[in-house]
């Protein structure tokens, strides 16, 4: 049988390679590169091999940035996905306040991420803003430039009210796919409400939930901005979460390796948790 | 018993359900035959309490309940969709009514497994809905529904979304299982066969009224009027307007005439509807006495053992229901036959003014 070979194919795919390569593999790569070596200035690199990552992993500042960054993620996944799911469950189901609730839900995701750390930042303080002003007048001492509690409770209030609406559109979209027959058939059962939220509602919504959970986890554990214009991770090192250690590090310190070296357990991190999150999930889907 | 006295039920100013009355006794299979929203499944809903009417009563063995809950009568509904709780094994959704109701777990074993022999789900006991076939998941729902007890079962429907196979097996063995249980079994469907099929009584509803309320085969063959008889035809019924003078018929707009079909001499002379089922119009002479009509194919749609062939006669379109394969050419010059004995006479207002005859074949 004779076959025309003909290669030329390849060269369709070259656009994708060639995007591919420079938002994701290049800039990957140098991170890959400096974080085995060391440099002196003068574009002078030498071959360090695994020394940054040992001493990354063995450092306590290391250690601190990762512990605050799960406490962080940890204590607003625990808030905003239950919290989610009671507004989702309270919103109408329809008539005209469908669209009014939606759309004051939606305003949060709407506001760029460094406003909303300036907005929370002038909200809290205790002598201008109206929230850290009126917690002082209730005679709780509240101060979250100079409080690490105070800090911590900004930080977390801020990304609760930020990124909550996110569960709740999710978690709502996935309570508006339940077909009406089956709060009919409840009905008929007279299934209490907390069996018709048990046995119907949190099944159904299992699969949007698997979803906000993981895009909550992400975003929290990547999470840089908002913090950062609110706190800058102060106040001391208290609220120095991984992406703003990491920022310290490479541009604040200019210690190029350990921070290539940060960079790359992180990235590992996040990829991993969310594999195996994802897993877990998808595993308890098919049982 | 269930009795539906002059229930109405208007949502704005459309009238879902328009004064309907029905009296459904105890250990009745009862059809509800309608197209698709003709306000069966909100009738449904009216009888097991889940919506309450805006006009009328409803009462259960004499007793008004127009108001009650849902969760104070006793009544089963099944769905089009599979309804089950999802995570739940077969079991436990067998069971779950009688778990709400506080049953002892012995009599909940003996009840769950009496209604699982029945719907043959003895293997799957501890699958959840997913692990089971659509036919499973219909049969899981339906001893959920039989489990329970009720004196009234409601199934919307329950048929529709199961395929061709499944869907024979299980409307066989329905009426089996309705008849071991006392209860009022209403059954809502938008096919005249399967109201056929499952015999007991019809009732047929158009636009949210009951048009007629009866045993099935009755409403069939004498429909009270010409929305009953054209709910009640499917493929469609044939009809073309004729009007009666003295001793003669004269047929559509060429005013064919035509002998009085027997039993129609005493009618008045005026405008009537005539009408007849597609099998009766046929391709070849049944016989003398039989009315030859001269049209233009349009459509043949051919099953297998049967064709339909949509003609186009005197400004009316009608289908001719014939067996074996037919192959007519759009636009061909057919000639089509009915006995006009098969002539069912509607009056001005659609009320019947003449049953077809029966004719032993």
């Amino acid at each position: 049988m004779n076959k025309t070979w003909n290669n030329k194919a390849w060269f369709m795919v070259l656009p994708v390679l060639l995007l591919v390569a420079f938002n994701a593999v290049i800039p990957l790569m140098t991170v890959v590169n400096y974080s085995v070596q060391e440099t002196f200035g003068n574009n002078l690199f030498f071959f360090e091999g695994v020394k940054w990552f040992r001493e990354v992993l063995h450092s306590d500042r290391f250690h601190d940035s990762l512990l605050r960054q799960l406490f962080f993620t940890g204590t607003i996944l625990a808030i905003e996905i239950p919290l989610g799911v009671i507004i989702a469950l309270a919103m109408p189901r329809q008539g005209i306040w469908v669209p009014v609730c939606l759309v004051l839900m939606a305003l949060p995701l709407l506001v760029p991420w460094n406003v909303v750390g300036a907005m929370w930042n002038i909200f809290a303080l205790p002598d201008i803003g109206l929230m850290g002003y009126s917690i002082n007048a209730l005679g709780i001492d509240f101060n979250f430039t100079r409080q690490p509690v105070s800090a911590w409770f900004t930080v977390i209030i801020m990304d609760v009210w930020h990124w909550t609406s996110l569960v709740v559109l999710l978690a709502y979209a996935g309570l508006r796919s339940i077909p009406d027959a089956y709060y009919q058939a409840a009905r008929i059962d007279s299934a209490s409400a907390w069996a018709v939220f048990r046995y119907i509602q949190l099944p159904k919504m299992k699969r949007v939930l698997t979803i906000a959970v993981l895009l909550r986890f992400m975003d929290s554990f990547m999470i840089y901005t908002e913090p950062f214009v609110l706190t800058g991770g102060g106040p001391g090192n208290t609220t120095t979460i991984l992406s703003i250690d990491l920022v310290k590090a490479a541009l604040g310190e200019f210690n190029l390796g350990i921070a290539a070296a940060m960079s790359i357990i992180y990235f590992l991190m996040t990829l991993l948790v969310c594999w195996v999150f994802y897993s877990a999930m998808m595993r308890g889907e098919d049982e | 018993m269930l009795e539906l006295r002059n229930v109405s039920k208007i949502v704005g100013s459309e009238t879902h359900i328009g004064d309907v009355s029905l009296k459904l006794e105890s250990g009745t299979l009862n059809v509800l035959l309608g197209p698709t929203l003709s306000g069966k499944t909100t009738l449904m809903r009216l009888m097991a309490g889940l919506e309450q009417p805006t006009g009328g009563s409803v009462h259960v063995d004499g007793q008004d309940v127009t108001g009650w809950p849902v969760q104070k009568r006793n009544v089963a509904m099944v769905y089009q969709q599979f309804i089950n709780y999802p995570t739940l094994s077969v079991y436990e959704n067998i069971a779950s009514p009688l778990r709400v109701a506080g049953v002892a777990q012995s009599e909940i074993d003996a009840r769950v497994k009496q209604a699982a022999d029945l719907m043959q789900l003895g293997p799957y006991m501890d699958r959840t809905p997913l692990q089971l076939s659509g036919g499973q998941q219909q049969r899981t729902a339906l001893a959920r529904a039989m489990v329970k007890g009720a004196n009234l079962v409601l199934l919307d429907e329950p048929l529709a979304n199961l395929d061709y196979k499944l869907r024979e097996e299980l409307r066989a063995e329905l009426p089996r299982i309705f008849a071991e249980s006392g209860a009022i079994f209403v059954y809502a469907t938008t096919e005249p066969s399967e109201a056929l099929l499952l015999g007991g009584n019809t009732a047929t509803l158009h636009q949210g009224r009951i048009t007629q309320f009866g045993p099935t085969i009755d409403v069939y063959r004498d429909p009270a009027d010409l929305t009953t008889a054209r709910t009640f035809s499917d493929p469609p019924l044939n009809t073309i307007p004729a009007r009666k003078a003295g001793k003669d018929l004269l047929i559509g707009a060429s005013q064919r005439k035509a002998k009085l079909p027997a039993g129609a001499s005493s009618l008045a002379d005026g405008d009537y509807t005539v009408a007849f089922h597609p099998h009766h119009l046929v391709l070849k002479s049944p016989g003398a006495g039989a009315l030859k009509f001269t049209g233009e194919a349009a459509v043949t749609e051919i099953t297998g053992s049967e064709s339909f062939i949509h003609v186009d006669v005197d400004g009316a379109r009608w289908v001719s229901l014939v067996h074996g394969v037919h192959t007519i050419d759009v636009g061909a010059r057919v000639d089509v036959f009915v006995d006009p004995r098969r002539f069912m006479l509607f009056a001005a207002d659609g009320q019947l003014a003449r049953s077809a005859q029966r004719i032993a074949a």
